[in-house]
């Protein structure tokens, strides 16, 4: 009893080390990304405060607003103070969620803006995210342990699938199912006919819009992980474990099992570190479908030259991937049977 | 050196990937030595002209005329001038004629104009017809008669000083022009998009531009890349702390967020094709400098360059004659990544609106963000889009597959 309690409280410890560990990570890569969004802007030439009003004047019309904005933008920007003055005002500003007027959906607020859009983009990203991934790992497991003529298939498929950029997936997607067999619609995250609300309704009218544009990044995800899912599997499968196994006349399934979890391992790290690069090809996916998520606003936000709005929303498309980030290393802790014993030892 | 390269050229995917490659660079290079235009020049008044040949209307009159009897002349005529409403209308009066449904082929032209020859009768009402319907047959009639009449048409000028009209002579139905004979004939393969542009010569500069974004992204991305990872997995100690910092940091902040601000702040007017292929450069060395470090570590001890310490000679000359020789083929591989996931990241920042300026030279990015923003997409004008995904997709294909070829000859683990 008195060892497994031992045991017990070693493997505790090396938990709380890994899972601070990433936490801190996690915090470091918080803080560089505001320092980032904070810098970057600040880095154009001249006075950014008149920088941006004078391109305001090309992206609004209420002459009103303008003026408003003017001043609570410099303000909000305080250009007259130094530096770290300055990114104190910011980062009071960012926790308090005040992001300052929307320059080209005046007198809406940036978080405003922000709030309406963010729950598509999560409800239609992370979803589409995942499921690819699963479908996509079942898949290249599967056709490198059958090989064969499924594999020879399904190989340069998947090698164009993924090469096909996100947006052109996207549009083939829509000209073949929602312009030419008229299944989907084209455009939008409900009928234009319709108002918000908790009606069946509206409701299929959201899960109808949300088909095309779901399945197109599922089908952009599934091609690369495939690729990556495959090799990891040829790789696990011709390991002297599974040859030992083999000898040791263990069930095909039970091997196939272990092969899967430790080719899975690999593919885990990936889609953490690629987790930035998907959401990207997903927000422009995101807009050849007019989605009413993040990526459409960054576009009416770049065509409105809106920048707060742009700032605010990069700023916060970096915590959602981060965060994201943050959790599969914590399933990672949980799945990775070295991390025990690497600690323990 | 020749071997390694015959071996690479055994290797079926790095082939493949190769053609398709080189194919698209020569059509590149040559196609502007035939057809000279300038990509960006407007000459559809109008947008998205369809795909086919354009003959000078002007030119065929004043060319030479022959005489051609075709039978099927008057009826191809007749069919192309009815459109689908035309037919259905045409369909809505024979049945009202009393016609059964069962007999009307709206798309057998010969059928349905016999068939409306023989029933047409315009003092006739049908009940519930409008004022305008019953014009509009009257028109539909007119019309369809007047293409079936044998009567040409007659070519008048005005006379620069009286203003009256004169006959310069008739076209008569059977009258033909060789296209040879027409001095204006202009071949568009791939019609006008919506700036009235020729798309194939617009679509082979953009090409151009977008390669060269992508090489130039590339090469940046892979220096630096090399240079942090060379120094980080050799040089050790804090100065690789601080790189891996750097890169690790750089891994999870989405280079695009990167790409989006420091585009915008870069401002419209300032941003052209090089300066995205910077940027774009400048974002995405992460990778690269990460895979560097670890294959330099792995080479760092081996007997080769512990010799070469021992000998005395220097960091620089170790990294370029000991290790760098070693991790060539890893960063050729690398560097054909970078330069198809710039053309991409180019592809991408265009259609946020952020791409180079829009005056000067088209990029495949930019003419999907002009073909989506005038909605071809919903109109059905895939000139004017789907060559361009096409293309993309074809460039990122092919050096991906001259990349896993090139890793199944430096790699033999992962060969079949």
């Amino acid at each position: 009893m008195a060892v497994d309690y031992i045991y017990v409280e070693v493997i505790l410890r090396a938990y709380r080390k890994y899972f601070l560990n990433k936490f801190l990570w996690f915090l470091v890569t918080l803080v560089s990304a505001f320092l980032l969004n904070f810098i970057l802007p600040r880095l154009m030439p001249g006075d950014p405060v008149a920088a941006i009003v004078s391109r305001l004047a090309q992206g609004m019309s209420n002459t009103s607003g303008i003026q408003a904005i003017y001043e609570q933008y410099t303000e909000l920007f305080g250009t007259n103070k130094p530096l770290l003055e300055q990114f104190v005002i910011y980062v009071k500003n960012v926790v308090q969620g005040d992001f300052g007027f929307s320059f080209s959906q005046y007198p809406r607020t940036v978080a405003d803006v922000i709030k309406s859009s963010i729950w598509w983009t999560i409800a239609l990203q992370f979803p589409a995210i995942i499921v690819g991934w699963l479908i996509g790992n079942s898949l290249g497991a599967l056709a490198a342990y059958l090989r064969g003529s499924f594999d020879k298939v399904f190989m340069p498929i998947s090698i164009f699938a993924s090469n096909l950029p996100a947006f052109g997936m996207a549009v083939i997607l829509m000209v073949v199912f929602a312009v030419t067999l008229k299944w989907f619609p084209t455009s939008g995250g409900y009928g234009f006919d319709l108002i918000p609300n908790f009606s069946w309704k509206f409701i299929w009218s959201v899960i109808v819009h949300y088909q095309l544009p779901f399945w197109s990044i599922v089908l952009i995800t599934i091609g690369g992980q495939a690729i990556g899912m495959r090799s990891m599997s040829i790789y696990e499968l011709n390991a002297d474990y599974v040859k030992y196994s083999r000898f040791m006349g263990i069930k095909d399934r039970k091997i196939v099992s272990y092969v899967f979890r430790n080719a899975m391992l690999p593919q885990i790290t990936g889609l953490a570190l690629s987790i930035g690069t998907m959401v990207g090809g997903a927000l422009v996916a995101e807009i050849i479908f007019s989605y009413p998520g993040l990526g459409s606003t960054i576009l009416t936000a770049v065509l409105g030259q809106d920048y707060p709005l742009i700032s605010a929303a990069t700023l916060i498309i970096t915590i959602m991937v981060l965060s994201a980030n943050f959790l599969i290393e914590i399933v990672y802790g949980f799945l990775d049977p070295r991390i025990k014993a690497v600690q323990a030892d | 050196m020749k071997q390694i390269i015959q071996q690479i050229f055994r290797s079926g995917k790095f082939i493949v990937g190769f053609s398709i490659f080189t194919t698209i660079l020569l059509v590149v290079i040559v196609y502007p030595l035939l057809i000279p235009d300038p990509p960006l020049n407007i000459i559809g008044q109008g947008t998205f002209f369809e795909p086919g040949i354009y003959v000078s209307v002007f030119d065929s009159i004043s060319s030479p005329q022959y005489t051609l009897n075709l039978d099927e002349a008057a009826a191809k005529r007749i069919a192309s001038k009815l459109g689908e409403e035309d037919r259905l209308a045409i369909k809505e009066w024979l049945i009202a004629s009393g016609i059964p449904e069962g007999e009307i082929e709206i798309e057998n032209t010969e059928k349905l104009l016999d068939q409306w020859f023989e029933n047409y009768d315009p003092a006739k009402n049908i009940p519930g017809m409008t004022n305008a319907k019953r014009n509009y047959f009257i028109r539909l009639n007119k019309a369809i008669t007047g293409l079936l009449s044998d009567e040409g048409m007659s070519i008048t000028v005005k006379n620069a000083e009286t203003g009256v009209l004169e006959e310069k002579g008739t076209i008569v139905p059977s009258a033909y022009v060789n296209v040879n004979e027409v001095p204006n004939v202009r071949v568009l393969p791939l019609g006008t998009d919506n700036f009235g542009r020729d798309v194939l010569t617009e679509l082979v500069a953009a090409t151009r531009v977008s390669l060269q974004i992508g090489f130039v992204a590339g090469i940046i991305a892979t220096l630096i890349g090399l240079t942090l990872g060379l120094l980080s997995g050799y040089v050790g100690g804090v100065v690789d702390d601080v790189i891996m910092f750097i890169t690790n940091l750089f891994i999870v902040i989405p280079s695009f967020v990167l790409l989006i601000l420091i585009s915008f702040s870069i401002g419209q007017d300032q941003r052209g094709a090089f300066t995205i292929a910077m940027v774009i450069g400048f974002t995405s060395w992460v990778w690269t400098a990460r895979a560097v470090r670890s294959q330099v570590i792995s080479l760092r001890n081996r007997d080769h360059v512990n010799l070469s310490k021992l000998s005395g000679h220097s960091v620089v000359h170790i990294i370029l004659t000991d290790i760098l020789p070693y991790i060539a083929s890893y960063v050729v591989m690398a560097l054909i990544l970078q330069i198809s996931s710039g053309i991409l990241a180019e592809a991408g920042l265009s259609i946020l609106g952020l791409g180079p300026r829009t005056t000067e030279v088209p990029t495949l990015g930019l003419m999907m963000n002009w073909a989506m923003i005038y909605q071809a997409h919903i109109l059905g004008k895939w000139w004017a889009y789907f060559p361009v995904i096409i293309t993309i997709a074809l460039i990122t294909f092919s050096m991906n597959l001259m990349n896993t070829g090139l890793d199944q000859v430096f790699n033999p683990a992962l060969r079949d």
